[in-house]
């Protein structure tokens, strides 16, 4: 994926008062091959357009000016789906916010995701907007992307003649920044299941549908009553894709309320928040931790069977 | 004809005339209207706060295949339209010439086929500029040092705009230095925006060959708007219509005339097509006029027992680049001495000293009622921190000071005749609806586990219905207002306004207040306004005064009809006009009640050929310019409970009780929803409601993703009931409604999330309490936004 | 390029741009008016059309893709003179004051209605929470809504229903 949005800061330095995107060329897929191959014919300044709730704003504040839009809208069957197939669950990139929160597969065994849909922007946007499409713009305060790193998910990027998997490590490269390259695009999500995995997510907001101010999205995979994998990951706070220092403070050890709270003071110390109109970066620092301790709370009762 | 309590024939709950339109999508408002050949701008904006400009260069613009034109300042210059005056006697830049001033000003007007076409040749403007120091902070506009804004205007050699005071200092020192207690506290009531889901716009359609212009235009003021282009423009005022279609919400944000606009007509004039200009939601949030950025230094002095006896404030008030506020011209802080509150108090003084800041023009706005949303808070936290001072509940404390029903007409220390009220009663009964007492207990439960629950008390009086003519004008426009009613031969009636709705349902109480002068039922009156063609004149709706300005002229040419139609009446029956009597719809003879005549018959009569008596008129029209003696005082008491999470400082809003008293009551279904607007503006300030700005100028609320607006899941089911007093000298008794929940809400939900801090010790602090600001006031360092 | 959208059931075919966003299709090359705009972020929800039944903000989307989809607007509720109830219950509890932010609500309320024709007034909150309304306080769209859900409209006869 070539052109980049740049980063739509708090400042909303804006040249001109725009509402309308820049002009471009449009081209409809008919499949994920036929999107693969008019990314390759039309070059880097092409870009996919799947729910259109990433892209199209940035497009209309100017910040992103690609000369051809690919709409991938007519992808919706091909690549909305959540199965269950060979102990993982598979989300397909177009699966749309709404799908994801009304999925009953998710909410008994990843509730991590319907944690997260329920605070993600508001029912409308969640109508079509999609997991791909949240997950390529990558956004620093988007929570999907902190919900997939939680739980070890794997991208698949698929190339024309090609198809890759990737961890989160690799997929997420920085602000706005993802490894699906040109000529490329992402067309499953994958997540192991494990029937002692437990999950959850916490956010906090100035106010419904606004992006995050925190957020800590947590997995926990139990044993014998020890934690045997621990995923934290952090949204809108500069953290790294997952919280390391945190996650190896559980592993191998007893869930206690005390050890959960350490590894959420780790969690906050290791993340880097900048403060803005959204709170203070010590306020952030502190709510990462209270929200990294609720979501292990939650992730470990789960895993235990003790919470819905 | 029978009233029902479904239909009724005069005040009560009826459904709304207007919504037949609204719920088909047939509403026409301002982007609605096409006309053919119409063309479309849009403005360049400066993107810094303050610079000089170096050069404007639009020939690539011009190239663009679908541009018309490009209109810069110098081309208005030539016109003499690139400055125009402000309602408060100040100028404003149409298009900049020299330099710009705040971030959003007009530079340019683009004139092309298409909406988007426009949008795109903004891009092909050149405009170099040399940026200057700018002045965000109102506290240091006044600094030796702070750069010069207004260096076009002559002698202007400093940011001061204004002083102005209310009250006696003297006397308010002296109570002060012998009070047992005195509790001072600074305060800044922060920057917000009215925000309609509507923006501002205009259609301009200047016929050459008829020479009239016509103007469809987002203003809550048509016909001084009018006047306004015919003083500015050079354009003869008869040759001028300006109409209101439906607009999407007001909230004083369409009260000023924008530089958009005189865009629009200029590029009618130019092209000689018509223009429409609509902005887009970051030009309303970034240009038009903003509401509040009042920093205010409070003090309150009382008895130890409780008994509040002053109250002082001095405000430095932020008008942003240029002066543009609407209030009336003796009162450049508007209504802000209203400050001494719901209270019987000794001695009260305020000084407001106005300044410029390389922000935005504006201040009043968002149903301030002219700086009364200032004025109450200020008092309102002043009462509440005085009864944390004291350890005095803050209701009780309320209940020991609020003024007497024997106190009305209550001459206030700053010379507002308050009109009638019972104070108490209005508070006890909200206290008994929330269960004050059940949830003091509550809250002592909760604090003892940890939680931090809060009730919040405000109590507000209003000062509204601008006004008598020798007090009150806007550009020498007495603020007065017409009402003209036609009674057709078959008793059907058309009502003709010059104030303006924007959603507060005119076509609707209007047609009720005819109705129950005249028994004519509210379907067979048909309420016009907002075309200034067929209009009375006036100075147009905000400030709360439709119904007190208004609706008093309507009441009063209503019964003009009515005595007429006594004449009629006596000349039909055949008897002495003192021998008859009237019922709602009819007069009748006296003791002989079967014998009368409706007001369907007595406006045929009035039409037709019975025989009047000498210097009687035929017809049943009439009409009115009313001037009101005085203002009105609605009034209100307010109770909310909040619930802060301790790890996260979320604030909640769990409940809010709202018992408002505007008088007599038109229509209680419309009452409440003006409250329930307000009440929700409330939590909006209170929590997430913030223009701010970084120290360059650069103005971070320009989007509905960074002003915050609640949504229905952080509002409460709310609860409102009335108390009436109604107004001695308004001729229906009806005080107006539209403001109040406004100017209540957001100190009594500040009131709550106070108390749920008492754990803390927090004093103060300031809006929006959002989760982060609300953690720092946790930690003890609770500071202001800006 | 041509675009085709079926809108209220009728095709129509226009000659646009493909940077049309489907709210100025509908409004400007269509007179369909009773859409609105009121932001360039896709916060207010003022521009709430149903497409394929659910609702969808007009301004974030293309004419293009709009395309094989079918698209719902306020003008499409009152069917052969008869109004849906949701605008009758806008009408009967005060849903409404300036009206701009209107047409947007009743049509979720309409989509949720036909997937849950019982819901709670958390879940009407819930539905609307993606829409901004400046005037009523939302309690009475809550209201309007319950209203609406309270009196149904009658199910049309079917055919066998229809005397000759």
């Amino acid at each position: 994926m070539s052109a980049r949005a740049r980063a739509l800061t708090l400042g909303f330095e804006r040249k001109d008062p725009v509402q309308v995107p820049a002009p471009f060329e449009y081209a409809r897929a008919t499949s994920v091959d036929n999107a693969l191959e008019l990314l390759q014919q039309l070059g880097p300044e092409a870009r996919l357009l799947a729910g259109g709730y990433s892209l199209l704003p940035m497009m209309k504040l100017r910040l992103a000016a690609p000369e051809y839009l690919i709409d991938i809208d007519g992808l919706a069957s091909e690549l909305g789906y959540i199965r269950e197939s060979d102990g993982e669950v598979r989300i397909g990139a177009m699966t749309r916010h709404r799908e994801l929160l009304e999925s009953e597969l998710l909410a008994t065994r990843l509730p991590i995701f319907t944690d997260a849909e329920r605070v993600i922007a508001d029912p409308v946007v969640r109508n079509r907007g999609t997991i791909g499409g949240a997950l390529c713009q990558a956004d620093p305060a988007e929570d999907l992307s902190a919900v997939c790193a939680a739980v070890g998910a794997q991208m698949v990027i698929r190339g024309r003649n090609v198809e890759r998997t990737v961890g989160m490590r690799e997929f997420q490269r920085g602000p706005y920044e993802t490894a699906v390259g040109e000529a490329e695009m992402l067309v499953e999500i994958r997540v192991a299941l494990d029937p002692n995995l437990g999950s959850a997510y916490e956010k906090v907001e100035r106010r419904v549908g606004d992006w995050a101010v925190t957020a800590a999205g947590a997995a926990v995979t139990l044993s014998g009553g020890i934690v045997t994998r621990a995923g934290i990951a952090l949204a809108a706070v500069g953290a790294e894709v997952t919280s390391v220092e945190a996650e190896n403070a559980l592993v191998g050890k007893a869930p206690t309320d005390e050890l959960l709270a350490e590894a959420a003071r780790f969690a906050a110390a290791a993340c880097s928040p900048a403060s803005d109109q959204r709170g203070s970066a010590e306020y952030k620092r502190h709510v990462a931790g209270v929200l990294t301790h609720r979501a292990l709370r939650r992730a470990v009762a789960r895993a235990l069977g003790r919470e819905a | 004809m029978a009233t029902t309590e479904e239909r009724p024939i005069g005040f009560g709950r009826m459904k709304r005339k207007e919504d037949a339109r609204f719920i088909r999508g047939q509403g026409n408002y301002v982007d609605d209207v096409q006309l053919p050949g119409m063309l479309h701008g849009a403005i360049l904006r400066s993107p810094v706060a303050h610079a000089r400009i170096v050069s404007i260069d639009t020939s690539a613009a011009l190239q663009h295949p679908k541009v018309h034109a490009v209109i810069t300042g110098k081309d208005l210059e030539g016109l003499n339209l690139a400055w125009m005056p402000t309602l408060s006697y100040d100028t404003q830049a149409v298009l900049a010439t020299d330099k710009v001033r705040f971030q959003g000003q007009e530079v340019a007007f683009v004139i092309a086929d298409d909406r988007y076409s426009a949008r795109d040749a903004l891009e092909l403007i050149d405009v170099e500029y040399d940026t200057l120091p700018a002045v965000v902070n109102a506290r240091k506009a006044l600094d030796a040092d702070a750069p010069v804004i207004r260096d076009d205007k002559e002698n202007q050699t400093d940011n001061h705009i204004f002083d102005w005071e209310s009250g006696d200092r003297a006397a308010t020192d002296e109570v002060f230095a012998r009070a047992d207690v005195v509790v001072e506290q600074d305060m800044l009531y922060p920057r917000s925006h009215p925000a309609p889901m509507e923006t501002c716009g205009a259609v301009a359609d200047m016929d050459k060959v008829s020479g009239k212009l016509t103007l469809w235009c987002t203003t809550q003021a048509p016909h001084a708007h009018r006047t306004v282009y015919a003083l500015v423009a050079g354009l003869p005022e008869h040759k001028i219509r300006v109409i209101s279609p439906d607009i999407g919400g007001g909230f004083g944000n369409k009260v000023p005339v924008y530089p958009g606009y005189v865009c629009a007509v200029v590029g009618s004039i130019v092209t000689g097509k018509p223009v429409k200009w609509m902005e887009d939601r970051s030009e309303n949030l970034m240009s038009t006029g903003f509401a509040r950025d009042y920093v205010m230094k409070g003090g309150i002095a009382a008895t130890r027992e409780g008994k509040i006896t002053g109250i002082r404030v001095d405000v430095i008030a932020d008008h942003g680049a240029f002066n543009a506020t609407a209030q009336p011209t003796k009162y450049p802080a508007g209504f802000f001495h209203v400050f001494t509150g719901s209270y019987d108090i000794e001695a009260a003084h305020c000084k407001v000293t106005g300044v410029y800041t390389n922000k935005a023009p504006g201040g009043v706005a968002y149903a301030c009622s002219f700086r009364v949303t200032e004025a109450v808070y200020l008092v309102e936290r002043m009462v509440d921190c005085l009864a944390d001072e004291l350890g005095i509940d803050p209701a009780e404390l309320r209940l020991r000071n609020l003024l007497r029903p024997d106190q009305f007409p209550y001459e206030c220390k700053t010379g507002w005749v308050y009109d009638s009220g019972d104070y108490e009663r209005t508070l006890r009964k909200a206290m008994e609806i929330i269960g004050y007492e059940q949830l003091r207990r509550e809250q002592a439960e909760l604090r003892g586990r940890g939680a931090l629950m809060g009730i919040g008390v405000g109590f507000f009086t209003e000062a509204v219905g601008a006004g008598p003519r020798k007090h009150m004008d806007i550009l020498g426009l007495g603020m007065n207002d017409g009402a003209e009613l036609r009674i057709h031969p078959t008793g059907k009636a058309q009502l003709s306004l010059s104030v303006q709705t924007q959603g507060q349902g005119h076509e609707t109480t209007f047609a009720q207040i005819v109705a129950e002068e005249l028994g004519i039922p509210p379907e067979d009156i048909d309420v016009v306004h907002g075309d200034t063609d067929t209009t009375p004149y006036g100075l147009g709706t905000y400030g709360s005064r439709s119904t007190p300005v208004s609706g008093a002229a309507t009441a009063l040419a209503a019964r003009k009809a009515r005595d007429k139609a006594r004449i009629v009446a006596s000349a039909m029956l055949e008897v002495a006009p003192d021998d008859l009597e009237w019922e709602k719809g009819r007069w009748f003879v006296k003791g002989d009640p079967e014998k009368g005549a409706t007001i369907q018959e007595i406006a045929m009569a009035a039409h037709g050929v019975i025989e009047l008596p000498a210097g009687v008129e035929g017809g049943l029209d009439a009409e009115t310019v009313y001037d009101p003696p005085n203002l009105t005082f609605p009034f209100g008491a307010y109770i909310c409970v909040v619930d802060v999470d301790p790890d996260t400082a979320k604030v909640k809003v769990r409940r809010f009780v709202a018992v408002d008293d505007c008088g007599t009551r038109i229509n209680p279904m419309i009452i409440e929803g003006q409250v329930h607007g307000g009440l929700t503006d409330g939590v909006g300030m209170a929590l997430m409601e913030l223009i701010a700005f970084d120290e360059d100028g650069n103005c971070l609320g320009g989007s509905l993703m960074d002003y915050l607006i609640p949504t229905a899941l952080e509002c409460p089911d709310w609860e409102t009931d009335h108390t009436v007093t109604p107004s001695p000298h308004h001729p229906i008794g009806a005080k107006g409604i539209g403001e109040s929940a406004t100017v209540g809400s957001p100190p009594t939900i500040v009131n709550a999330i106070v108390d749920a801090l008492k754990p803390y010790g927090v004093r103060h602090i300031d809006m929006p309490c959002t989760p982060s600001r609300v953690w720092d006031a946790m930690q003890g360092k609770a500071a202001p936004p800006q | 390029m041509q675009v085709t959208v079926s809108i209220n059931d009728q095709e129509y075919t226009r000659d646009v741009e493909p940077r049309m966003l489907l709210v100025h299709f509908l409004r400007d090359e269509l007179g369909l008016t009773g859409t609105h705009w009121g932001c360039d972020t896709s916060n207010c929800g003022t521009c709430v059309v149903l497409m394929d039944g659910e609702p969808v903000k007009s301004c974030t989307l293309l004419a293009a893709t709009a395309a094989g989809h079918e698209i719902k607007t306020v003008e499409g509720l009152e069917v052969d003179g008869v109004l849906d109830p949701v605008q009758q219950g806008f009408t009967e509890m005060h849903g409404l004051q300036c009206g701009f932010c209107t047409p947007g609500m009743m049509l979720t309320a309409r989509a949720l209605l036909d997937r849950n024709p019982n819901p709670t007034e958390e879940e009407i909150r819930e539905a609307i929470s993606g829409q901004i309304c400046r005037c009523t306080g939302y309690a009475t769209i809550v209201r309007s809504v319950r209203w609406a859900a309270e009196h149904p409209a009658a199910p049309a006869p079917s055919s066998e229903e229809v005397t000759a």
